[in-house]
């Protein structure tokens, strides 16, 4: 085993051992932990990033990083394994955990004494979701994660949070509780639990069991889309991810990507076009299921009126988008859906962070936290212009003669957001948008003809994605005219920089995508490719033989039992 | 003996899920605990019941699942009742400071209204 091979266990080391020393750091030194934690997350970023280099530079045959932690072969203990979209995701996470660390740092983790310690077992589950390749290791990783969120989720505290929080752990309680059945169920047919195992003894399920085996892929697949946020069991999603604090929400971000990415990983693996009569089993119950939760969700944003909830809607228009591009099992697809799972991501965890600095000036008792799910949204023209404003000549409100500089970066960062989130040129989700529609239309590539028309399914996924994106601009614009333009007594907020700095970053990082789409598109079409034929990851899990330790190399003539 | 635990973990999810519905919180708390146990019977009985099989390898006998039970069932079992346990007490803290937060033991957080 190389050093790189072993750099593929420390994103989940990291956290762990940051994590324990903020324990023992008790709860005042909150300065000193909040530093340990930058420094430890910006390490984690690194070896992602650097892990993400070594698995893109190397060839095609070598490309999968493989460690075993027990020093165990394959099928018998855990494995570890980084591959594109592992690498991918690592990266995403370690960049949404260093914004949100950032804006967290100038006022929300005084709000309670573990934040640190937390944030950082969040990441380690996180990270540990993303590298295991054992179906078991994964539930403990949800888990670890799982529980992390928890208390994030709480953090703050106040009754909307605590009631939120509340049904949130419920429903991932009873998830959780699926996971464990239809891990148990694939385990008593096919006696393992190794993804790549798992995958080689799928087409073998004799035709009796054949029927147990789906059922319990369907419950598992169920505990997945439970937590990505599939209609209808997505109603927990936005009271809680509106209910939580803004670093928290920005963080959760990336917790329902973890869902799809799950169900991309054994998808592809289990039911790949080689898994015989399972062969993509279930692939349009992901597309009926996505377009679903994609016009739910398209026709909630309507109604929506705080901005948090609106973040929390737009997690779910991206979550169905990506579900329904996901169930067609094409990896031209596939390639677009992971670019653009990217850039929704990272505008969404900017969106998320800016919508705490755009409400903070609201008065609390203009839009109470808990009632907003039962109204309409008031027409506009009805707000007329507050006594004793400015008039000028033909009587109208002057408005916006001095912008504050923070109202200039709000509304400018919100346009971009809002211009990432609906989809619309020039930023990166028009390029993520745009691809989806191409690639639905050509599945084979631009300008090579199909020899099958595009199923409906298809063609309301098209309607679905530019409705969607309407839906967004309207509900978006109207909650920028009323924050930005309506004429009211509303002190500019005050920010601060650290709370600037993680927006500015997560906005240009989307702007460097629009510009450098290709390297992004490449890598994602290799990763799709790769996931349409797992044969590599097989061989690559199966190929890694464990490090002979010092009794092994001693006595080599070891008689196997 | 099939029987028996089929029955038994039939018994448990049913009365957990029952519970889980109810619009008191202590009543989801027991129906959580019920179905995790139903959950740990059912991974337990994947590994296959058997009834007089050595668990601990023993010189002399074969070292095939013919003559031991399954021992991987009883590691994901241990690991799955740690969490769940674990799980339900940090839901009783929570279900401790709703209660105290809103003054009601509902779900919601507030009494239906009549």
């Amino acid at each position: 085993m190389s050093a790189m091979n072993q750099l593929i266990v420390a994103p989940i080391l990291l956290p762990l051992i940051t994590a324990a020393l903020m324990l023992l750091l008790g709860e005042k030194r909150r300065p000193l932990k909040a530093r340990i934690n930058l420094v430890s997350s910006l390490l984690g970023l690194g070896i992602s990033v650097v892990l993400l280099l070594w698995v893109h530079t190397q060839g095609q045959a070598g490309s999968i990083g493989v460690y075993l932690p027990g020093n165990w072969p394959a099928p018998f203990g855990i494995v570890l394994v980084v591959d594109r979209l592992a690498a991918m995701m690592l990266v995403l996470t370690g960049i949404i955990g260093v914004s949100a660390l950032l804006f967290a740092m100038a006022r929300w983790d005084s709000a309670g004494a573990s934040f640190h310690a937390l944030f950082q077992i969040q990441l380690m589950g996180l990270y540990g979701a993303f590298l295991t390749a054992d179906l078991f290791n994964l539930f403990v990783f949800f888990e670890v994660l799982l529980a992390a969120s928890y208390g994030l989720i709480l953090h703050g505290s106040g009754r909307a949070r605590v009631k939120a929080g509340l049904h949130y752990i419920a429903i991932n309680l009873v998830a959780s509780s699926l996971f464990l059945i239809g891990a148990a169920m694939l385990y008593g047919v096919t006696g393992t639990l190794n993804m790549a195992d798992l995958a080689i003894k799928i087409p073998l399920v004799p035709e009796a069991d054949r029927g147990l085996l789906h059922a319990g892929a369907a419950i598992l697949a169920i505990a997945f889309l439970a937590k990505a946020g599939i209609w209808p069991l997505n109603f927990w999603l936005v009271p809680a991810y509106s209910a939580a604090s803004a670093p928290v929400a920005a963080l959760f971000a990336i917790m329902t990507k973890v869902g799809i990415y799950t169900v991309l990983r054994l998808w592809t693996l289990l039911f790949s076009g080689q898994a015989g009569a399972s062969s993509f089993f279930g692939g349009e119950w992901l597309v009926y299921g996505g377009l679903a939760t994609l016009g739910c969700a398209a026709l909630s944003i309507l109604a929506a009126q705080r901005l948090e909830r609106m973040a929390s809607l737009s997690i779910l228009v991206s979550a169905g988008t990506l579900l329904a591009a996901i169930g067609f099992g094409q990896p031209a697809l596939t390639a677009a859906a992971l670019f653009y799972l990217v850039s929704s991501t990272l505008a969404l965890c900017a969106l998320f962070l800016l919508a705490e600095l755009i409400e903070r000036s609201r008065s609390v008792n203009e839009i109470p936290l808990d009632d907003d799910s039962d109204t309409l949204p008031p027409a506009l023209e009805l707000s007329q212009p507050p006594k004793g404003i400015n008039l000028d000549d033909e009587q109208k409100a002057v408005v916006g003669q001095v912008i504050p500089w923070a109202m200039a970066f709000l509304g400018l960062s919100f346009i971009a957001c809002a211009l990432l989130v609906i989809g619309m040129p020039p930023l990166s989700g028009f390029i993520g948008k745009l691809n989806l529609i191409s690639a639905l239309l050509n599945p084979q590539g631009l300008g090579l003809a199909t020899e099958q028309p595009l199923p409906a399914t298809g063609w309301a996924l098209l309607a679905l994605l530019v409705l969607s994106g309407l839906a967004s601009l309207i509900a978006l614009a109207r909650v920028g005219i009323t924050r930005f333009w309506t004429p009211q007594e509303r002190p500019s907020p005050v920010l601060r920089r650290l709370e600037c700095l993680p927006i500015v970053a997560l906005l240009s990082l989307c702007v460097l995508l629009s510009i450098q789409a290709e390297p992004l598109l490449r890598y994602t079409q290799d990763t799709a490719s790769g996931l349409q034929d797992p044969q590599q990851y097989l061989s690559a899990v199966f190929a890694t033989r464990p490090t002979p330790g010092p009794l092994a190399q001693a006595k080599p003539a070891e008689v196997q039992p | 003996m099939e029987e028996v635990i089929a029955i038994a973990i039939g018994v448990l999810a049913a009365s957990g899920v029952w519970l889980i519905l109810r619009p008191r919180t202590f009543q989801v708390v027991m129906g959580l605990c019920l179905l995790s146990y139903g959950v740990n019977l059912f991974i337990f009985s994947m590994g296959s019941l058997f009834i007089g099989k050595e668990p601990i390898i023993k010189d002399g006998i074969p070292q095939d699942l013919l003559n031991y039970t399954d021992p991987l069932p009883q590691a994901l079992v241990l690991t799955a009742i740690v969490i769940s346990f674990a799980m339900t007490a940090l839901f009783l803290v929570v279900l401790l400071a709703s209660r105290g937060l809103t003054g009601t033991d509902h779900v919601d957080g507030r009494e239906p209204s009549e």
